[in-house]
């Protein structure tokens, strides 16, 4: 009856259709009136603006050295959590999970608490060095990889989970200490699921707010990113706010049709 | 009553009961930021006055309330921390008459409590070391710091720029900045997590806070009823016990 390989594409039952036709239009929607709100014929000169470029180029930067941090520490951790075998597994996992689940301004209020001018490591920081992160673009790093990480940890573990491990024992068995066998086997293996898993974690760091705004703070030029400039321009310049949440969109619907939903096994 | 259906039947139910409000019996109050307390209080004492109904309080930055009623919100009352946002409201044709002015505050300097950096002013906001935050210039507590500033000719650094007065404080209060321009009335709000420095009369800006019921409550005579209360001595002794000042 069945035959191995993909599911074959099916026509689906009528309920099923009409919630799923209900599905995409509630999701659709906003975005379209979003597209039908954005001024575009002002887009060169709301691009042009000083405010706008500054944001623009914070979030750029930001995101970028977030999405760096959680790929350097991430990968690692999915390591250790598809591979690794230790008590406490589970629960680390589900620690490395919670940010994805926990309001991004209660993340931005324990990251102060803990990383802050007086917080648990933050005071200690301060004492040694002088170096304060709160208020700083750091921050706005630190909140990125906070925010995104998960995303990066739960797709790699998932594809390093599902991958198949005689390649690297072959290699071991060959005389390939497990640093070489990380680096040329593991890693290159799971490419495809860290090129998706780094997409998600960059479009999910570039549209962080909540833990933003409450660790880093709010100044154009140093901390204000494209969503907090969005934020505040919506009470001043509606026109603004729509044209930089189009943007944002953009950003997001090429990042998520590029990886073709490959982190979560679509094709 | 088939068991999944009577499931799905009063997960409609929630959904229209809570999602839709019909708004009988409740007065949604859209209040400046600054209100929280004074209007957590005034709110309770209303429904004690008024059995059955309910008031549903909005707190945020005026200048965003005020958005989010030009923008078609469901608010029955709008209770602002400036004229110009008021204005905004009353120009879009939203209000169900003109507003009234029911308090006043005036600005105050929040730091740490003890005053460890002894800042004494509106002039030792300029000194490099410090970490001040002011509110966003959109918000009508940054604009009145604004104001203040520049008629005391400091020049202030700020490393934030918060999106509500409440905000400030917080920042203030974690030790994460070392002083912030509020209102009086949120640092006693803060109940000593910050200390307040007071600022001369001369240097210091009036706040105005007008109320107004909106031309689109669902029962205006709800809304028109709060309002008359909020103006009402005993609504007045409220206030006063949070440090606002009659008009």
């Amino acid at each position: 009856m069945s035959e191995p390989g993909p599911p074959r594409t099916l026509r689906p039952p009528v309920p099923v259709a009409v919630m799923a036709a209900v599905a995409a239009l509630f999701l659709l929607l906003p975005l379209l009136a979003l597209a039908v709100r954005t001024p575009w014929t002002d887009i060169g000169s709301l691009l042009g603006g000083e405010r706008v470029r500054q944001a623009l180029r914070v979030s750029v930067i930001a995101s970028t050295a977030s999405l760096g941090l959680a790929t350097l520490l991430g990968v690692p951790l999915a390591w250790v959590l598809a591979r690794g075998d230790f008590p406490g597994k589970r629960w680390l996992r589900a620690f490395a999970t919670l940010p994805m689940v926990l309001p991004p301004v209660v993340g931005g209020v324990a990251l102060l608490l803990a990383y802050g001018r007086r917080g648990l490591v933050g005071e200690s920081l301060a004492d040694l060095t002088g170096v304060t992160i709160p208020f700083s673009m750091g921050a706005v790093v630190l909140a990125g990889a906070f925010v995104s990480m998960p995303f990066l940890v739960v797709t790699v573990e998932a594809a390093l989970r599902s991958a198949d491990t005689r390649y690297e024992e072959a290699a071991a068995s060959l005389g390939a200490r497990r640093w070489y066998v990380f680096r040329r086997v593991t890693l290159p293996m799971s490419a495809p699921a860290l090129a998706a898993g780094m997409a998600l974690a960059w479009a999910r760091a570039l549209g962080e707010f909540g833990a933003t705004i409450t660790f880093a703070g709010n100044l154009p030029g140093r901390t204000q990113t494209m969503p907090l400039a969005v934020f505040l321009e919506l009470e001043t310049d509606p026109e603004a706010a729509y044209l930089l949440s189009f943007l944002l969109l953009a950003v997001s619907v090429v990042v998520l049709v590029a990886m073709r939903g490959r982190a979560f096994g679509g094709r | 009553m088939n068991g999944r259906r009577g499931v799905a039947a009063a997960f409609l139910g929630v959904l229209l009961a809570g999602g839709c409000g019909t708004g009988s019996e409740s007065v949604t109050v859209f209040a400046a930021a600054s209100l929280t307390e004074s209007f957590e209080e005034i709110a309770l004492a209303y429904e004690e006055r008024h059995p059955g109904t309910r008031v549903e309080l909005n707190f945020a930055a005026s200048s965003r309330l005020a958005g989010q009623i030009t923008s078609g919100a469901p608010a029955d009352v709008f209770a602002s921390a400036n004229l110009a946002q008021m204005d905004l409201v009353v120009g879009a044709g939203l209000a169900a008459g003109p507003p009234r002015t029911f308090a006043t505050n005036i600005l105050a300097i929040a730091v740490e409590p003890g005053n460890p950096l002894n800042i004494r002013g509106l002039a030792d906001l300029a000194r490099p070391e410090l970490l001040v935050v002011l509110a966003a210039p959109e918000v009508p507590v940054g604009r009145y710091a604004g104001e203040a500033l520049e008629a005391a000719a400091v020049e202030v650094r700020p490393v934030s720029l918060e999106a509500t007065v409440k905000a400030v404080v917080t920042k203030v209060a974690l030790g994460e900045a070392d002083a912030g321009i509020v209102y009086r009335t949120d640092v006693l709000a803060a109940d000593g997590a910050v200390e307040g420095v007071e600022i001369p009369d001369e240097d210091n800006v009036a706040a105005m806070y007008p109320i107004v019921a909106l031309a689109g409550a669902a029962d205006p005579d709800s809304a028109e009823a709060f309002v008359e209360f909020v103006v009402s001595p005993a609504g007045q002794a409220i206030l006063a016990r949070h440090g606002f000042t009659a008009p």
